[in-house]
C-alpha cells in the first residue's frame, strides 16, 4: 500500500542534502551504487506513513516534521570514551568500540585494529577500502527492504559505523562492546551502519549500547548487518538507555548459516522513542535462534519492537520472548512475525509477549503473527496484557513488605525470565541492578554513570522493613 | 451403537460425493441489465417500490463507494473484479404477493427440497422458521403465525421496508455504516433483499429463525442485508445457510449483517457457509466478502457469532462485536476449512468500550490442498473500558505440505485493568493420533475426519443441533481427497 509520507521536513532535508553528502564523494564503488539506489528509492517511496501496516500507530510519525541537522563533523579525538562516559561493569571485561555522533571514534579512526586471533575491528569506511573482497561479499546483502523509506535513508546517508570480522574458528573471549553516543546540538539526523561477520565455527559476544550523555535531542538511524557463519555462535546484547528527547531506530538483520546459534537480548530501559527491528533469516539447516527483550517505559516514551523470524530451511528452531512494563503515558508496540517457508519442515517456532500496564493512560498494541506454509511444524504464540497478580501482592504485603517494594519485587520477577538468560554473570548482575533502579525510577539516563553499577560493597537490594515483620 | 453406525454411514456417503448443491434451477428470472450506475440503483429501488429516503441512502452509499479503493490488506489473491460485469438484480418472477405456498413456483419449491430445506410449514422442519432468499429476493418466510403470536417480526428486508419503515430507518446502517468499507458501501448501494428480525421487549423467541441464501442465476452478484434487533430482554437464535450452483466464473457475494442488542438482550448468530468453493483446480467459486457486526448497546447484552466456513473460493469476513453496554459479552466461535485453492481470511473484532465487558474468541482453522487460511482478529480495549477481559485461542491444523495457515492477531490495550490473553498454535495432525486410529482398524481418511471433527468440536458444540450435524458432514466433504 503506497501510503507513505512524501512531504515531511525530514524527507525534504534528506533529499536536498544528498548531493552534498561528503561520504559519497570518494566512496567505494559498491557502496556508492547502493547509496544511489537507496536514494532513488527514498525519493520514490518517501518516509513511512501511519497507514503503512508496519508503522501504524508508531510514535515516530510526529518527529518527521521536526527540523533536522544533517551535517555532523567527526569530533576530534580528545579523551578515551571512558573519560566521557563511565560505563564500567564490575568484573566484566570488554573491548570497547565507540561511535560518537555517527562517526567512528578512536585515536586513529583510519586504523583497523587487529585483536587476538586476528579479529578485525574498525570503521566501516576504512574497511571498505582495506578489505574490498570481504566487504563486497557481505555488505548490503541482507535487509534490502524495498518498502521502508527509513531503511533506504540509512543506506543512502550512513556516515560511518563499525566493521567487525571474526575469522573462521576463532572464539573471542572478551565481549566487544559498541557504545554509541550523541553529543551534538541542533537535533541531528544520524545514520550509522555496522557490518559484522562471523566466520565458520567462530564465537562472538557483542554488546550494542545506545546511551545519552546529555538531554539533547536527536534521531539515530542505525542499521546492523550480521552474518553468522556455519556452526558459529553469536551472543548479542542491546542495551538502550537514552534521554527522553532521543529517537532511536535500530534495524538489525541477522543471517544464520548451518548449525549456527544466535541469542539476542534487547533491553530498552529508557528513551523518548525507540524502534527495534530484529530480522532473523534462518538460512542453514539446524540453525537456532533465541530472541528476548525487556522494555520498561514511562512518561510519554514510546517503544516499538518488531521481531521477524524467517524460517527458510528445514530443521530450525526459534524462540521469542518479550516482556514489558509500561507506566504513566507510555505507549508500546510489539509485532512478532514468524514466517515458515514452504518446505521448511520440522520447524519449531515459539513466540511470547507479556505486558504489564501500570496506568490507564499507558497503551500497548501487540501483534504476534504467524505465517506458515509448511505442515510438519510446531509453532505457537501467546500474548498477554494484564496487571500484577493481586494475590501475589497481598501475599508479600502480608509478610510486611510495603506495597511499593512488593510491586518492585514482582516486576523484577516478571523481567527476570529474560534477564536470567544472560550468560555472563557480571553483566547479568549489572543489568538486573539497572532494571531494579529503573523500576524504582532512579535511573534516567546513564548520566556520567551515576550508577557505578554493581560493586560488591554497594549491592542494590530491596529494603524490607524488618520491624514490621 | 446404532446411532454411531448411522452417523458413520452418513459420513461415508458424504465423503464420496462432490459439491451436491451445485445444480442450477430453471426458474424464470427477472434480471436487471449488467453493470452499475445510478440508473441501476434507481431501477432496483423502483422495482422494490422503496420510499425516497432509502433511495437517497443507496445513492449516498454509491457515491461514497466510487471514492473508495478496494482493500488489499487481506492475505488473499484474486484477479480484479469487474464491477460493471455483474448483474446487480435478479429475482424469481413473482406473481405479485404470495399468500400461500400453492402460489410459489413449483420449480422453486423443488429447489429448496433438493437443498433439504422445507418451506412447507406442514413438515415443520424441527421447528425452525425459514426465510429463503434466492438470488436477490426473499421468496418465502415460514412460521409467520407462531412468530406473530409473540409479536416477533421476521420477514424479508423489503417487506420490513414496506411494513415497518420506522424500524428500518432507525436501525439500518447503525452497526455497519455505508462508509465502513468498500464492500459494505457497495452493498448499501445495491442490496436487493435479506432478512429482518425484530424481537420486542422481554420476548424470547420460541423457535430458531433461519435464513437460507442461494445464488442461482449466472453472472449475478448477491447483495443481501440482514438486520436483527433485540430489544430489552429479548433473545433469538438465528441461523444462516447458503449454497450456490457450480459455475466456472467467479460470483460475488457481498452481504451486510447488522445486529443490535439492547439491555439484557441476547442474539446468537450461527452461520454454515457453503457457497460453491470452485473446482479442484480453483476454477470458479464464490467470492464471499461479507461485513458482519453486532452492537451490544445495552447493559448485560450478549452477541455470539458461530460460524462454520467450508465453502467459497475466497472468504473475507470478520463478524465483530462492539461491546458498548456495561457488562456486555461478545463471543466468536469459528471453524474455517479450506481445501484445493480456497482462500480464507477471517476472524473477528472485539471492541471493548463499556465497563466489565468480556469477549471470547475460539478460532479453528484447517487448511488442506493448496489453500491458504488466515485468522485475522482485533481485540481493542479502549481507555475507559475498565475490567475488560478477553481470551482468544486460534489454532491451525495443516493437512498437506502445499497449504498455508496464518494467524494475524492485533491486540490493542489502552486500559491497565484489562486482562487480554491470546494463544495460538499451528501444527499438523498428530502422527500418534492417526496411528492410534489406524491401529484400531479405522482407515486413514476416516481417521482424519474423526480427528478433525474432534478438533472442531469446541466450536461445533455451539451450533444448534441440526446445524451441527450438517456442519460435521460439510467438514468431511470439504476435506475429502485431501489426504495424501
Amino acid at each position: 500500500m503506497k501510503t507513505n509520507q512524501k512531504n515531511s521536513r525530514l524527507l525534504s532535508s534528506l533529499l536536498s542534502y544528498y548531493p552534498r553528502l561528503p561520504e559519497n564523494s570518494n566512496g567505494h564503488p559498491v557502496v556508492s551504487e547502493i547509496r544511489q539506489k537507496a536514494f532513488e528509492r527514498l525519493k520514490d517511496i518517501g518516509l513511512p506513513g501511519n497507514k503503512d501496516d508496519k508503522w501504524r500507530d508508531s510514535g515516530f510519525m510526529d518527529i518527521f516534521n521536526r527540523e533536522f541537522k544533517m551535517e555532523t563533523e567527526p569530533a576530534p579525538y580528545q579523551k578515551t570514551i571512558n573519560e566521557i562516559f563511565e560505563c564500567e561493569i564490575y568484573d566484566f571485561h570488554s573491548e570497547i568500540i565507540s561511535v560518537l555522533n555517527g562517526h567512528y571514534y578512536a585515536k586513529d579512526p583510519e586504523e583497523i585494529r587487529t585483536l587476538e586471533n586476528g579479529v578485525r575491528v574498525g570503521s566501516i569506511l576504512t574497511a571498505q577500502k582495506e578489505f574490498p573482497g570481504l566487504f563486497d561479499q557481505y555488505f548490503g546483502k541482507i535487509g534490502d527492504d524495498q518498502t521502508d523509506g527509513l531503511k533506504a535513508a540509512n543506506s543512502a546517508f550512513f556516515k560511518d559505523g563499525v566493521f567487525i570480522y571474526v575469522p573462521d574458528g576463532v572464539e573471542v573471549k572478551d565481549a566487544l562492546q559498541l557504545i554509541k553516543m550523541v553529543n551534538e546540538q541542533g537535533n541531528p539526523f544520524i545514520a550509522s551502519r555496522n557490518l559484522i561477520i562471523l566466520g565458520k565455527n567462530s564465537k562472538l559476544t557483542f554488546m550494542h549500547c545506545d546511551d545519552s550523555i546529555n538531554h539533547l535531542s536527536s534521531f539515530i538511524n542505525t542499521f546492523t548487518e550480521i552474518h553468522v557463519g556455519e556452526n558459529a555462535t553469536l551472543e548479542l546484547y542491546k542495551l538502550q538507555n537514552l534521554n527522553d528527547e532521543s529517537a532511536l531506530l535500530n534495524n538489525t538483520f541477522i543471517r544464520q548459516g548451518r548449525n549456527s546459534r544466535t541469542s539476542a537480548i534487547v533491553l530498552s530501559l529508557n528513551g523518548g522513542k525507540i524502534r527495534n527491528e530484529l530480522h532473523i533469516d534462518l538460512n542453514g539447516e539446524g540453525a537456532e535462534t533465541d530472541l528476548s527483550g525487556v522494555y520498561l517505559m514511562d512518561k510519554e516514551q514510546h517503544i516499538d519492537n518488531q521481531v521477524y523470524v524467517n524460517h527458510l530451511v528445514p530443521h530450525c528452531n526459534s524462540k521469542t520472548l518479550y516482556k514489558g512494563v509500561l507506566d504513566n503515558k507510555a505507549t508500546g508496540i510489539f509485532r512478532g512475525y514468524i514466517y515458515v517457508k514452504q518446505d521448511a519442515q520440522k520447524t519449531n517456532a515459539f513466540q511470547k509477549n507479556n505486558n504489564i500496564l501500570m496506568t490507564s493512560d499507558a497503551r500497548i498494541d501487540t501483534m504476534p503473527f504467524l505465517e506458515i506454509y509448511a505442515d510438519d511444524v510446531k509453532c505457537s504464540h501467546g500474548a498477554t496484557v494484564g496487571q500484577l497478580d493481586d494475590e501475589a501482592l497481598f501475599y508479600l504485603m502480608q509478610r510486611g513488605i510495603s506495597r511499593e517494594n512488593a510491586t518492585l519485587l514482582l516486576m523484577n520477577a516478571f523481567t527476570s525470565e529474560v534477564t536470567s538468560k544472560i550468560s555472563i554473570e557480571p553483566l547479568k548482575n549489572s543489568i538486573e541492578d539497572m532494571i531494579k533502579k529503573r523500576l524504582r525510577g532512579e535511573l534516567s539516563i546513564c548520566d556520567k554513570c551515576i550508577l557505578h553499577c554493581t560493586v560488591p560493597d554497594k549491592p542494590v537490594e530491596f529494603e524490607i522493613d524488618l520491624s514490621k515483620i | 451403537m446404532g446411532d454411531e453406525k448411522k452417523k458413520n454411514n452418513v459420513v461415508q456417503e458424504v465423503t464420496t460425493s462432490e459439491y451436491k448443491y451445485g445444480f442450477v434451477s430453471d426458474i424464470e428470472m427477472d434480471t436487471a441489465p449488467k453493470g452499475l450506475n445510478e440508473d441501476i440503483i434507481r431501477l432496483i429501488s423502483k422495482k422494490k417500490n422503496e420510499p425516497q429516503w432509502l433511495l437517497d441512502f443507496r445513492l449516498k452509499a454509491y457515491r461514497h463507494w466510487l471514492k473508495m479503493k478496494e482493500p488489499n490488506w487481506a492475505h488473499i489473491k484474486y484477479p480484479p473484479i469487474d464491477f460493471q460485469d455483474i448483474i446487480y438484480y435478479a429475482a424469481p418472477k413473482k406473481k405479485k404477493q404470495l399468500s400461500s405456498l400453492d402460489e410459489v413456483d413449483p420449480e422453486l419449491l423443488e429447489t429448496f427440497n433438493k437443498l433439504g430445506i422445507s418451506l412447507d410449514e406442514q413438515k415443520m422442519l424441527a421447528g425452525v422458521a425459514v426465510d429463503a432468499v434466492i438470488d436477490s429476493v426473499s421468496v418465502k418466510t415460514t412460521f409467520k403465525d407462531t412468530l406473530a403470536k409473540h409479536n416477533i417480526i421476521f420477514c424479508s428486508f423489503s417487506e420490513a421496508v414496506q411494513n415497518h419503515p420506522e424500524l428500518v430507518k432507525k436501525y439500518m446502517g447503525k452497526a455497519v455504516p455505508y462508509t465502513d468499507n468498500y464492500f459494505a458501501a457497495l452493498n448499501s448501494a445495491v442490496f436487493s433483499d435479506g432478512s429482518f428480525c425484530f424481537i420486542p421487549k422481554g420476548v424470547r423467541s420460541p423457535i430458531e429463525l433461519s435464513t437460507y441464501f442461494r445464488i442461482n442465476a449466472a453472472n449475478t452478484g448477491q447483495f443481501e442485508r440482514t438486520l436483527i434487533i433485540a430489544e430489552e430482554g429479548g433473545y433469538v437464535s438465528y441461523l444462516e445457510g447458503c449454497t450456490a450452483p457450480m459455475r466456472d466464473e467467479n460470483q460475488l457475494h457481498a452481504a451486510v449483517v447488522e445486529i443490535i442488542a439492547m439491555d439484557d438482550a441476547e442474539v446468537k448468530y450461527s452461520t454454515v457457509q457453503n457457497w460453491y468453493p470452485g473446482d479442484k483446480e480453483g476454477k470458479g467459486g464464490v467470492y464471499n466478502f461479507v461485513t458482519k457486526r453486532g452492537i451490544c448497546k445495552g447493559k448485560n447484552s450478549k452477541i455470539s457469532w458461530t460460524q462454520v466456513e467450508t465453502g467459497s473460493a475466497i472468504t473475507w469476513k470478520y463478524p465483530s462485536c462492539m461491546l458498548i453496554g456495561d457488562n456486555s459479552v461478545g463471543e466468536f466461535y469459528s471453524v474455517a476449512v479450506t481445501n484445493n485453492y480456497q482462500q480464507a481470511d477471517t476472524g473477528t473484532k472485539m471492541v471493548h468500550i463499556g465497563r466489565n465487558t468480556k469477549s471470547t474468541i475460539i478460532s479453528k482453522g484447517i487448511s488442506a490442498g493448496h489453500s491458504n487460511n488466515s485468522y485475522r482478529g482485533l481485540v481493542r480495549v479502549s481507555k475507559k473500558a475498565e475490567n475488560a477481559r478477553n481470551y482468544s485461542q486460534c489454532d491451525s491444523l495443516l493437512l498437506g505440505d502445499k497449504c498455508g495457515a496464518h494467524t494475524f492477531p492485533y491486540i490493542k490495550t489502552g486500559n491497565n485493568t484489562a486482562i487480554v490473553e491470546h494463544e495460538a498454535t499451528t501444527s499438523k495432525i498428530s502422527e500418534d493420533q492417526l496411528f492410534y486410529c489406524q491401529q484400531r482398524g479405522i482407515d486413514m481418511e476416516k481417521a482424519i475426519g474423526l480427528i478433525v471433527n474432534g478438533y472442531a468440536k469446541q466450536v461445533l458444540n455451539k451450533l444448534p443441533m441440526e446445524f451441527a450435524i450438517e456442519a460435521q458432514k460439510l467438514l468431511a466433504i470439504t476435506l475429502e481427497g485431501s489426504v495424501g
